[in-house]
């Protein structure tokens, strides 16, 4: 059954420690769009893919993707959901002992029969979209940060997976990759249909691609709607972040005593 | 004395927890459906780099320790005047209680730390986190390969030291003091038991490569993804492997050869 929504989160309870991260998390990810999760810094947005992912479990709460409650999968349940979503990390985490053409490479030797011919030709393809073939015989070693990221992207996309999450995926692009990806994100997007995942800092980057935003702060949703909405919203938090003014309802300041108490 | 009573508790408790993780780290590793084909091939790239690398200081050692018993050994045993037994001494040393504990030590040391920063490492540039969101288990993947290669490298190490130990015990023995070669040698063969001996060297053997290589890869997967947890996995490993042997080693003695 299709539902409006890939990704359906509900009243999520996560404690990190005695830290509390969400206290009643409830969010929805349309399918087929991008979907921005935008917030200050240390709210737990990388956290909320990896629930998604399944590599986090609740306390509480249900996270459900395609309609199969992630949490209360099977091991092995789990990792067949997994095949059908791809995740970039924030360093790109490519396996290094393997080149450049076996990191993408990796997916496909895994999970299809596919013979060495067509491999080579998907693998090729994939880094054809991310402006990196030449780099196929390169380690990952011998490659910028951005370009690893680069490089990433192209494996998470190797299994032309429904849903790709993005996490922080301008971080250390110059203008032109950023521009680069971003197109490449839209059109990944549009052209395979996928549901799109970004969690970034760049904010008005991102926004111009979302169709969809969700702002998290203060362990809980502050906004979701689309990205015209957010902009004029008078909600005093969204206001403040979409501006960046430092005063406001979001603390800039992660909780400690009174600086008095503190210097007495 | 009640916080000293709490930590002793919390402690316990924290202990047991990590023994937990740790079998059901090495269950989930070693038990359950997996790709044959691409493991044997995944665990014959570990035996390489757990086994085969780490050779050269398992000869250099096992000569060097033969050597140092040869020579040891002849100076006690012509106060008795029993030199020719020097064989019986030098073998039996090595096969029973050198050859497994010492190839076990030297190898916590030289391939278990390696393991531990390796599979550390992985975990800090999230490269087993990638790999479960690949849709590939990590403890399939990474960790079973490694830890059947540690099991299966270490008592075939131990056999080469055993042998090398033997060749140098005999350079000292018979070349360079003159102990007569064929005492030397048939003194040897008549006293060491293959059930007895070597047998018993070798179950040994696979019970401390069970526990170095299974302590080594709980570390790496258990670790603190940072610099400071990586270094802390490391020395853990090293120190735990090490006492775990020498226990095990009184206590397997103890069972073995108990009773003669």
């Amino acid at each position: 059954m299709t539902t409006e929504a890939f990704v359906e989160i509900k009243d999520v309870v996560f404690r990190r420690d005695q830290r509390v991260i969400y206290d009643g998390l409830t969010a929805s990810v349309p399918r087929g769009k991008i979907t921005a999760i935008v917030g200050p810094s240390g709210t737990g947005k990388t956290t909320l893919l990896r629930l998604i992912g399944g590599q986090l479990k609740p306390e509480s709460g249900d996270v459900r993707v395609d309609g199969l409650s992630v949490q209360s999968l099977k091991r092995s349940a789990l990792f067949d959901l997994r095949k059908r979503m791809g995740m970039l990390f924030q360093s790109g985490a490519l396996f290094a002992e393997l080149s450049v053409f076996e990191n993408v490479a990796f997916p496909l030797r895994v999970h299809t029969d596919l013979d060495d011919d067509l491999i080579r030709l998907v693998v090729l393809m994939k880094l054809e979209a991310v402006g990196l073939r030449g780099a196929v015989d390169l380690m990952p070693s011998e490659l910028s940060g951005g370009m690893q990221r680069r490089v990433a992207l192209a494996r998470a996309i190797a299994l032309d997976p429904e849903m790709i999450m993005y996490d922080e995926p301008f971080v250390g692009q110059d203008p032109i990759g950023l521009g680069v990806l971003l197109a490449l994100v839209k059109q990944l997007n549009q052209a395979l249909g996928l549901t799109s995942l970004v969690v970034s800092h760049d904010l008005q980057e991102t926004l111009s691609i979302a169709d969809h935003v969700i702002m998290i702060a203060n362990n809980r949703v502050a906004f979701q709607g689309s990205p015209e909405v957010m902009q004029a919203s008078d909600d005093p938090l969204v206001h403040q972040f979409l501006h960046g003014s430092p005063d406001g309802p979001v603390r800039f300041h992660f909780p400690a005593p009174s600086l008095e108490d503190a210097l007495s | 004395m009640m916080n000293w009573i709490a930590g002793i508790g919390r402690s316990t408790l924290s202990q047991l927890s990590d023994l937990g993780r740790a079998t059901l780290i090495l269950m989930q590793a070693i038990v359950g459906r997996s790709n044959v084909g691409v493991h044997w091939r995944l665990t014959v790239d570990q035996i390489h780099a757990v086994g085969v690398l780490s050779l050269s200081i398992i000869i250099v050692s096992g000569l060097f320790i033969g050597m140092v018993l040869g020579l040891q050994g002849y100076t006690i045993l012509t106060d008795y005047g029993s030199e020719q037994a020097l064989g019986q001494m030098v073998a039996l040393s090595l096969t029973r209680e050198l050859g497994p504990v010492v190839t076990a030590l030297l190898f916590a040391g030289r391939a278990g730390s390696a393991l531990t920063a390796e599979i550390g490492l992985m975990k800090a540039t999230e490269q087993l986190a990638s790999l479960e969101m690949i849709g590939v288990d990590p403890l399939r993947r990474v960790v079973a390969p490694r830890f059947w290669a540690g099991v299966i490298s270490l008592p075939i190490l131990s056999l080469i030291f055993v042998s090398v130990g033997c060749l140098g015990g005999a350079l000292v023995g018979v070349s360079w003091l003159g102990v007569d070669s064929g005492s030397f040698w048939s003194n040897m063969q008549a006293s060491v038991d293959f059930s007895d001996d070597v047998f018993n060297g070798i179950i040994k053997s696979v019970v401390f490569a069970v526990v170095v290589t299974w302590i080594a890869v709980y570390q790496g997967y258990d670790l603190v993804p940072t610099s400071e947890g990586i270094a802390r996995a490391t020395t853990k490993t090293v120190v735990y492997a090490s006492l775990a042997v020498l226990g095990l080693d009184f206590f397997l003695t103890a069972v073995m050869f108990g009773e003669i």
